[in-house]
């Protein structure tokens, strides 16, 4: 799968899509691959505070428990709650129907601390995974 | 870190490697709920040469098992094979075992990867005195699991046994693929099937000839990530995690391996506590709130802790968090409304009755 051209990725293999000063938040098809089977998604709730870099949900595979982190600070307006019961769409569609959360983007400057899609692809190779 | 002899064959199919007991295992090729539904519905086939072999030979062979093992020996007969513990005096599990009778002097005992040196070392610390040679065998013997309800039909392929006549915990000694092996109706999944044991030098031989001739059936190689899910949905105890040194088989829930026989190592202890019952006990949990218990969570009823977790999953058949828990005597009761504490959030559960799958293999 390839990686969209019009977002902004993180180490942590997380996408963000900045609509206006909202950002919707997902994970990676690398992330995906990486994890397998997710069977179970745990969602912040609506009005949390996330901050960049700083766990903000969780999803586990059959054998495996991973944080998902920030990748920018701000209020979550909306979750996917689809998720909560098809948490298989994260494997099927990480960039699409698998959106994990919208965050209000309290500081854009942030935005310059994510990468391009050459830059995280560049990353991947890098760091051989 | 050790490897299997497969281990080459593992990376060629693209596993996930890790480490497991001192060795480096695939988890899984293509993902653990399809190779879990792949051995409930057709077969599957498991890379277990990490686990030990141990050999007792000799006049005293017969009188050293029955001192060691929990299971009555005595009623175990040539081909057959028994389900035990090997207890310390305290009833505590030095581990789990299978023990496969080839006459009344000599015994093979199939013990995990992980205490093969210790189980060794018990084994004969407790053989003074007898006349009897014990052998570890690991080096020497690959072991295969094929499981699943297509598992007979794909070995029978490869050898001239009648595996049709061949019950459960029975083996034979044949020939697999031209190799002398050691056929037993045995596993870890609740299905039929089989383990196999031959010499390690035609692993990698066997297992590529299993996977093609087994093609048609639907056979794929499987990690030790469904062997997990399989067993646990199974109820079968993990050791490490339902059993250790200071978990006796009374408390992991599996006194029917406790024979009431003359003396053997732990007697006291665990017909004591059988006779009185046991303080804690392994239980069987499901999820009812969405959630995935896992090793080491809490248990709790009210605002109390009443055990932990010793192992959780998503269940690949029911699609629900199970696991098994040591908890409290008091709080052990089937239906009994727990919650599990999962990252600083409680969740409920109820203990239900074991196992969550019955074994589905008949008794051939």
């Amino acid at each position: 799968m390839e990686n969209p051209k019009n977002l902004k990725y993180s180490k942590e293999h997380e996408w963000i899509k900045v609509e206006g000063d909202i950002a919707v938040v997902g994970i990676t098809d690398f992330a995906q691959k990486q994890l397998t089977d997710i069977v179970f998604v745990e969602l912040p709730e609506e009005g949390k505070h996330v901050t960049q870099g700083k766990a903000m949900a969780v999803v586990e595979s059959v054998k495996s428990v991973s944080d998902v982190f920030a990748p920018v600070s701000g209020e979550v307006v909306d979750i996917n709650s689809e998720l909560v019961d098809a948490p298989e769409i994260l494997n099927k569609e990480p960039y699409g129907k698998g959106w994990i959360v919208k965050v209000k983007i309290e500081n854009k400057s942030e935005l310059n601390n994510l990468l391009s899609t050459e830059g995280y692809e560049k990353f991947l190779r890098e760091t051989k995974h | 870190m050790k490897k299997t002899a497969l281990y080459q064959e593992h990376v060629k199919l693209g596993a996930k490697i890790v480490e497991f007991g001192g060795w480096l295992m695939p988890v899984f090729y293509t993902n653990v709920i399809d190779e879990h539904i792949t051995t409930r519905t057709k077969a599957g086939l498991f890379d277990i040469c990490h686990m030990g072999e141990i050999m007792i030979e000799g006049d005293d062979a017969f009188r050293l098992v029955q001192k060691l093992f929990t299971a009555d020996i005595s009623k175990l007969t040539k081909g057959g094979i028994v389900y035990c513990v090997m207890c310390n005096e305290n009833g505590g599990a030095v581990d789990d075992l299978t023990v496969y009778c080839f006459d009344k002097n000599k015994y093979m005992l199939v013990v995990n990867a992980g205490t093969v040196d210790k189980d060794l070392e018990w084994v004969k610390k407790c053989s003074s005195g007898f006349d009897v040679a014990v052998t570890d065998k690991r080096k020497e013997l690959a072991k295969l699991d094929l499981q699943g309800p297509n598992a007979e039909a794909i070995l029978q392929k490869m050898t001239k046994a009648n595996l049709n006549s061949l019950k459960r915990f029975g083996f034979i000694e044949n020939e697999v693929n031209g190799v002398k092996a050691i056929i037993s109706r045995t596993g870890y999944t609740a299905e039929d099937g089989f383990e196999i044991y031959f010499g390690v030098n035609k692993a990698v031989e066997i297992w590529n000839r299993l996977l093609t001739v087994g093609k048609e059936s639907g056979i794929k190689p499987v990690g030790l990530g469904a062997r997990d899910t399989l067993r646990l949905e199974a109820c079968y105890s993990l050791y490490g995690h339902e059993l250790d040194d200071s978990i006796t088989p009374i408390e992991a829930g599996i006194s029917f391996v406790v024979d009431n026989k003359d003396n053997f190592v732990g007697k006291e202890a665990l017909i004591k506590q059988k006779m009185e019952g046991a303080k804690r006990l392994i239980m069987a949990f499901e999820m009812t709130d969405k959630a995935v218990p896992r090793n080491g969570y809490e248990i709790f009823k009210g605002n109390r802790k009443v055990g932990y977790v010793t192992s959780g999953t998503m269940s690949p058949t029911f699609k629900k968090g199970i696991g098994l828990g040591m908890v409290e005597k008091d709080n052990s009761k089937t239906g009994n409304e727990i919650e599990i504490k999962i990252r600083d959030k409680l969740y409920k559960a109820v203990i239900v009755k074991r196992p969550f799958y019955e074994y589905k293999g008949g008794n051939k």
